[in-house]
């Protein structure tokens, strides 16, 4: 089995709390995966620790056949990893449209000759990428289309969730990391945004998400597989409807001992 | 591929209004000496700029700006050989108006750094003095062309820039601006005990000469006698034109955006791929470049260099122009910079204050008008209905 994403006995410590234990955590292509525990179980510190943000104090990971254990945030990104953050980080005073370029980075010219004395290439380059970008977010919101170059400092949360997955989306990642994409969203908000994550799908048959949500009908109707934390371990993998009935999920939730 | 949409144009007329108006006034500003209309004649400025605010006169001009921004600079460019033809045989307004232009180009240098980068550089007089006294050294010993004078200036500046880089590289926010202070500094205390460069008395700096053109030399058009100055006048309205067009393409490329990326947010900028520390030395090497490189001009410009003409206060002035006309636009960095440069030499009374009059502008500024007097639109890469 080649896993597209592999981590081996990750461990990270802050000071006396182990956030990830030991953690083996697999995926394969073309899967979509739900990330799933209580709160403070360690969902964010292992997409942290994936994209380089935090270094692993053991175990490895390995992304596509080559080791990204201790790679940097840039070094993942290029390897074809995306992500979103759980509390947004966009780049408030900027356009929709440069919000969305910062994701594209890998593949725009950032020559420094290009850039300042080639404009009539670099106009090509914009224009191909200002296509680019205004086709993936028509998916999500059409009227997003025609706002591109206003600040998103002015825009409700949905559409700057909106925006942060156009970001992710549009430099073609092998692998998406969605942190709560829904937080703050009505159910119906949360319904639509996760039909529009698995229309982007539908076009790029590569991508394979890994997705943590709190909505529980959200993760069983898009889900093929559930991996459940709880301090930093794995208690539960398996289809949704197995890890729902397992008692140590049950417990998990309750917090009952 | 969906087009990009096409906007009406904004129309030229009110941006021309504007800069007729602005150059009336400030041919005023600069012929008047008695305090008593200067004070009035600045009055005047202030309410008609509130009157203008208050009748919402100034969003079709600055629309105008936006849109059809590389015809308003080419009047913008015609204004000033107004004002400058105006004045063609009075040295001191000359001047002045030669210390704005340098002045502007050298904050347009520190906009590259802080307004985009967002290096913050507390040291920028410390650049301006390097390339002054790169012009002082090489004009005195050495026959280099004075051309290139001013491009060695700028690349000492940037290369003794970078000596700071790796203590900015790897401290954030205040302990960068800390490193660069210290760097102002070390940098007073050298200049001030090198006897080859003059010590604390400083040194004579030869006027520029290119291909046998002596710029000290005052001349004729026809029967006109003409300003020696008016030769600085056009060679540093030149520079500022080519730092405005690089700052302008800078702002309007991808590279424009990866500065805002990793200003507003290093983590998630690196998640998407950013090299942090490439596009701080890029902002950095090329910010101190064309500082220095307005350094070197202005040593030739004033013939005299001396270590107390670059100290920190100094510095303080570029950052307070930034601040005050509109952190990353190149606009509100010209108009803020004839502000401060001509308003303390217009209002004798306060010279001796100037500083507090800066402190003043800062304070008020930021209370007030927290972007500045023009503050950054949003970036179009292709202004002008297209984008
Ligand atoms: N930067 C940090 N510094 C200190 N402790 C942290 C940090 N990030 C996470 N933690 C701790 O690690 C544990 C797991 O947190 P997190 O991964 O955010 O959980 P989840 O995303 O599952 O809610 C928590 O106990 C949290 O307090
Ligand atoms: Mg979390």
């Amino acid at each position: 089995m080649t896993y597209l994403l592999e981590a081996r006995g990750l461990t990270r410590k802050f000071g006396g709390v182990v956030a990830l234990d030991n953690l083996d955590l697999t995926v394969v292509p073309n899967e979509i995966i739900g990330l799933i525990g209580p709160n403070g179980s360690g969902k964010t510190t292992f997409f942290n620790v994936v994209t380089g943000i935090y270094g692993a104090h053991g175990g490895s990971v390995t992304f596509d056949g080559a080791d990204i254990t201790r790679a940097s945030s840039r070094a993942v990104y290029h390897a074809g990893v995306s992500r979103t953050f759980q509390r947004s980080r966009l780049s408030l005073p900027l356009s929709i449209f440069d919000n969305i370029m910062i994701g594209n980075h890998k593949r725009l010219n950032q020559g420094l000759w290009f850039n300042l004395v080639r404009r009539g290439e670099f106009k090509r380059e914009f224009e191909v990428n200002y296509a680019a970008a205004r086709t993936l977010i028509e998916v999500f919101e059409p009227r997003l289309a025609e706002r591109m170059f206003e600040p998103v400092a002015g825009l409700p949360m949905i559409d700057r969730r909106r925006i942060e997955i156009c970001r992710a989306l549009i430099s073609q990642p092998k692998l998406l990391l969605l942190d709560e994409p829904s937080a703050g969203m009505t159910h119906d908000e949360t319904k639509e945004l996760m039909d529009d994550i698995l229309q982007v799908r539908d076009l790029n048959r590569n991508l394979t998400i890994v997705i943590v949500e709190h909505e529980m009908g959200l993760i069983e109707r898009i889900t093929d597989r559930c991996v459940v934390l709880n301090f930093g371990r794995k208690i539960a993998e398996g289809p949704y409807r197995q890890v729902a009935v397992d008692r140590q999920v049950q417990e998990a939730y309750l917090g009952v001992e | 591929m969906p087009e990009v949409k096409q906007e009406p144009q904004a129309p030229l007329l009110p941006g021309v209004v504007a800069v007729a108006l602005s150059t009336a006034y400030l041919i005023a500003l600069l012929a008047v000496e008695k305090q008593p209309l200067v004070i009035g004649l600045l009055a005047f400025g202030i309410v008609a700029v509130l009157v203008a605010h208050y009748m919402d006169w100034l969003d079709p001009v600055g629309r105008s700006f936006a849109e059809r921004e590389g015809v308003l600079s080419a009047y913008a460019v015609l204004a000033a050989c107004v004002v400058a033809a105006f004045f063609h045989d009075n040295h001191f307004v000359l001047l002045l108006f030669v210390t704005v232009l340098l002045y502007a180009v050298a904050t347009l240098g520190l906009n590259i750094e802080f307004g985009y980068a967002g290096v913050l550089n507390f040291a920028g007089a410390s650049f301006f003095g390097i390339g002054a006294y790169t012009s002082a050294v090489l004009n005195t010993y050495t026959a280099v062309p004075h051309l290139l004078v001013l491009l060695i200036g700028g690349t000492l500046a940037a290369l003794i820039g970078s000596l700071l880089l790796l203590p900015v590289l790897r401290t954030r926010g205040h302990y960068a601006a800390l490193v660069t202070i210290a760097f102002a500094l070390l940098l007073k205390t050298f200049l001030e005990v090198n006897d080859v460069l003059g010590g604390p008395q400083g040194m004579q700096v030869k006027g520029m000469s290119i291909l046998g053109w002596s710029f000290n030399d005052n001349f004729e058009i026809g029967k006109i006698e003409m300003s020696f100055y008016l030769n600085y006048f056009v060679i540093s309205m030149l520079l500022l034109c080519g730092t405005f067009v690089l700052v302008r393409r800078l702002e309007r490329s991808w590279i424009g955006l990866d500065l805002d990326a990793i200003r507003l947010d290093e983590t998630a900028a690196s998640c998407f791929g950013l090299d942090i520390a490439r596009w701080k030395i890029t902002a950095f090497v090329l910010g101190n470049f064309v500082i220095g490189l307005a350094g070197a001009l202005f040593g030739m410009v004033g013939g005299f260099v001396a270590p107390n003409n670059y100290t920190f206060a100094d510095s303080l002035i570029m950052v307070s122009i930034l601040l005050l006309g509109g952190i990353g636009n190149p606009w509100g960095v010209v108009v803020a910079t004839f502000i401060v440069v001509v308003l303390p030499e217009k209002l004798q009374t306060i010279q001796e204050y100037r500083f507090l009059l800066y402190a003043l502008i800062v304070i008020v500024v930021l209370l007030f008008r927290p972007e500045g007097l023009l503050p950054r639109p949003v970036r179009r890469y292709f202004p002008g209905g297209r984008a």
